[in-house]
């Protein structure tokens, strides 16, 4: 694939479009309908990102992961996927979740701490949310694996940040996926931060250098562009289909928002900084590119802005019906097979419960 | 002597004062983790500490737990005393081989001849509403590993001079700070506390005394026991409080003598019951005070169920009725 340090860029921030020797191709089907397509998504979960941190700041949710800026990278990426491709994402993926067709009212649970999780990944073929820094790359390893014990041609996607790229588990998952050349693709999303430490706390090199000391291909895309971020995942996709094993990809991105609701980027980063990636912003340059190729009526706009609303007001009206659930569903679940012991705490809870009542 | 009262600070506020004070005293001292610096850690448990002492006495380090753990073992043979923050409880696991298998481990291993003065940090415990794997209360997996001291802190006062003691131990010790007590307030008087002349750092302590009954806790339990003991008290029934302080070692002497004045004992901690520290305990007790017990011994705890999601919390939480309860049934069974 492209050289180590190179960034494949395919619209600038101006809206104009690049052609990239390498990766170009795989767009070619791409039209401006589509174009228009992967707009709107990201209007979309930009919007529902914004009702979902006012729901936090109402006090509907207890915490939420902003993903403002991050929409070209996670669109771009999940819309390259198929329906049996499986997505292992860390816990600010909400657009990938919304790209693999997961209800609305699916992704509050967990926030709102009604439920651990909020979907069944098997419906979806994406994992729910893993808090804990890179465990789930090891997961994506394992699965792919499997993909290919079972001699099948799905491939995976893994989502990760610059900074999880520190932890042992990314390291022994990229390790196994090369050794055992599973259909994995290492999506970083180098948004610059890890709360407060900068990327280059985590590497002095470049984030995508690390894919390559495991052996495998690696490609720095920049993580604003929609279709550059969607041609690459779909090559490293199509590599990992073919049997030749995991891809690195390091997305080049800015987390505009704070780490979570709980944060204060002010303590740590500067206003040029974010003025900078203002700059940058991925939804902007397509609505640029659109609009000098005539494909962006005020209609269109319009609708677009209209179908954000509605998908908002959605997300809100799940959130708000969920209730909390009844207490002894603690109990539920924490084992598939009868156990003595939740039996015998189920039990005694239950008894506990109803003196209270009486 | 002033006359005036001693300032009411927060317990958060007094383990930055007794980082602070450790920092200055030693130059050895160094204090590493995740967002520690400019931050000044996601709880500003370190606020201020990078800006005084510079980024070479505290250090964010990359993300990774292991990482923080292996290096601080590194230092440790280079002389230093490493105070490491792990950012909260669930995320101590990536550590726990580091933690178990090499700083629990090294100075036996090398004869004595290597010391681990390792602090580790663990904010610990529920009841903040968070998500999964910030609420978890892993400090039995340590207790049960040889060659870690294990405390928790309970109040200002306390937190202020036990992570000096317990930096300034030679052994390595898991700190548990109870993080939902972070904002309370207690007396402390930080100019007139000497950590060194301070209450011991493995000595339990009864905080209230009672003769019906005792009931152990320690960390963020210590101000629910409180309050279970006042409204007891209002119903005619006296509970002895025992803040525990120290899991390992612990200190037998003061359980052993309370439950022989009481005859009575209950043990609430967050961590589930099965397999946990009260398990430990009430074996013990059993064993050294069978005579002396009026009833069988109660655990309030967490169940054998992973920690629930925030709005279900408050049943895996012991709270002053499910002690309560518990205290009623020493009476009853
Ligand atoms: C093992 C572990 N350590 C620490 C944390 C606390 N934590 C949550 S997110 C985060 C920063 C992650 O940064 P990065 O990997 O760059 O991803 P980003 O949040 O920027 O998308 C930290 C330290 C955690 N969740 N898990």
């Amino acid at each position: 694939m492209s050289d180590l340090d190179e960034i494949v860029q395919l619209v600038t921030i101006a809206g104009e479009r690049h052609i990239h020797p390498d990766f170009s191709t795989y767009v070619d089907d791409v039209d401006m309908a589509d174009i228009r397509k992967l707009y709107e998504d990201m209007v979309v979960v930009r919007r529902l990102d914004a009702e979902a941190t006012a729901l936090q700041r109402q006090g509907q949710l207890g915490l939420w992961a902003p993903l403002l800026g991050q929409e070209a990278a996670q669109i771009g990426s999940a819309r390259a996927l198929e329906a049996d491709d499986f997505a292992f994402p860390s816990y600010r993926e909400h657009a990938v979740a919304y790209c693999r067709g997961v209800q609305l009212k699916e992704l509050m649970p967990f926030w709102r701490g009604t439920s651990l999780s909020g979907w069944d990944p098997n419906k979806y073929n994406m994992a729910t949310p893993a808090i804990i820094i890179g465990a789930q790359t090891l997961h994506a390893a394992g699965y792919g694996m499997g993909v290919n014990f079972d001699g099948a041609n799905s491939a995976v996607i893994t989502y990760f940040g610059d900074g999880a790229t520190s932890q042992g588990d990314v390291a022994e998952a990229m390790g196994f996926a090369a050794s055992f050349a599973a259909p994995v693709v290492f999506f970083c999303q180098n948004n610059q931060w890890a709360i407060s430490e900068p990327v280059t706390l985590q590497t002095k090199a470049q984030i995508s250098h690390r894919g390559h000391g495991y052996g495998m291909p690696t490609v720095r895309v920049d993580g604003n562009d929609v279709l550059a971020v969607l041609a690459v995942t779909r090559a490293a996709l199509e590599l990992a289909r073919e049997g030749g094993g995991p891809t690195f990809i390091e997305a080049v991105t800015y987390r505009r928002g704070p780490h979570t609701t709980s944060d204060d980027p002010t303590r740590y980063r500067t206003a040029e900084d974010e003025a900078e990636w203002i700059r940058r912003d991925p939804i902007e340059r397509i609505r640029l590119l659109l609009e000098s190729a005539g494909a962006l009526s005020e209609g269109d706009v319009k609708a677009i802005g209209d179908h954000a609303d509605a998908a908002a007001a959605e997300l809100r009206r799940g959130c708000l019906e969920l209730e909390d659930p009844p207490a002894m569903s603690i109990f539920d679940d924490a084992y598939a097979e009868p156990h003595s012991l939740i039996d015998a705490e189920r039990r005694e809870y239950a008894a506990y419960l109803d003196t209270l009542d009486a | 002597m002033s006359a005036a009262a001693p300032a009411r600070v927060p317990l958060g506020k007094a383990v930055n004062a007794g980082l602070r004070k450790a920092l200055a005293d030693d130059d050895k001292v160094i204090l590493m983790g995740e967002d520690i610096g400019k931050l000044g850690g996601v709880f500003r448990i370190t606020d201020g500490l990078q800006a005084e002492f510079g980024d070479k006495r505290v250090i964010d380090t990359p993300l990774a737990e292991s990482g923080i753990i292996g290096t601080a073992v590194g230092l440790a043979f280079r002389g230093y005393r490493p105070v490491c923050e792990i950012q909260f409880d669930g995320f101590i696991y990536p550590a726990f081989d580091q933690i178990v298998s090499q700083v629990a481990k090294l100075h036996h291993r090398t004869a004595g001849a290597v010391k681990m003065p390792i602090t580790i940090r663990v904010p610990f415990g529920g009841g903040i509403g968070a998500v999964e794997h910030h609420s978890e209360s892993p400090e039995g997996y340590f207790a049960a590993t040889a060659g870690l001291r294990v405390v928790s802190c309970s109040n200002a006062a306390d937190a202020y001079t036990m992570i000096q003691q317990a930096i300034a131990s030679d052994d390595p010790v898991l700190f548990f700070e109870p993080k939902r007590r972070y904002w309370e307030k207690g007396e402390a008087d930080f100019a007139a506390l000497d950590a060194a002349e301070a209450y011991p750092l493995h000595k339990a302590r009864v905080v209230r005394p009672g003769t019906d009954v005792t009931l152990l806790v320690y960390g963020p339990l210590v101000t629910t026991g409180l309050q279970a003991a006042k409204v007891a008290a209002e119903e005619g029934r006296s509970i002895e409080v025992v803040d525990l302080r120290s899991i390992s070692p612990l200190d037998m002497d003061t359980i052993a003598d309370s439950v022989r004045r009481t005859g009575r004992l209950v043990i609430a901690h967050e961590a589930p019951v099965f397999m946990g520290v009260g398990a430990e305990i009430a074996a013990r007790v059993s064993t050294e005070c069978f005579y002396h017990l009026e009833a069988p011994i109660r655990r309030v705890g967490g169940f054998a169920i992973p920690y629930p999601p925030a709005k279900l919390e408050q049943h895996f939480l012991p709270d002053v009725d499910r002690i309560l309860d518990a205290v009623d049934h020493t009476f009853t069974d």
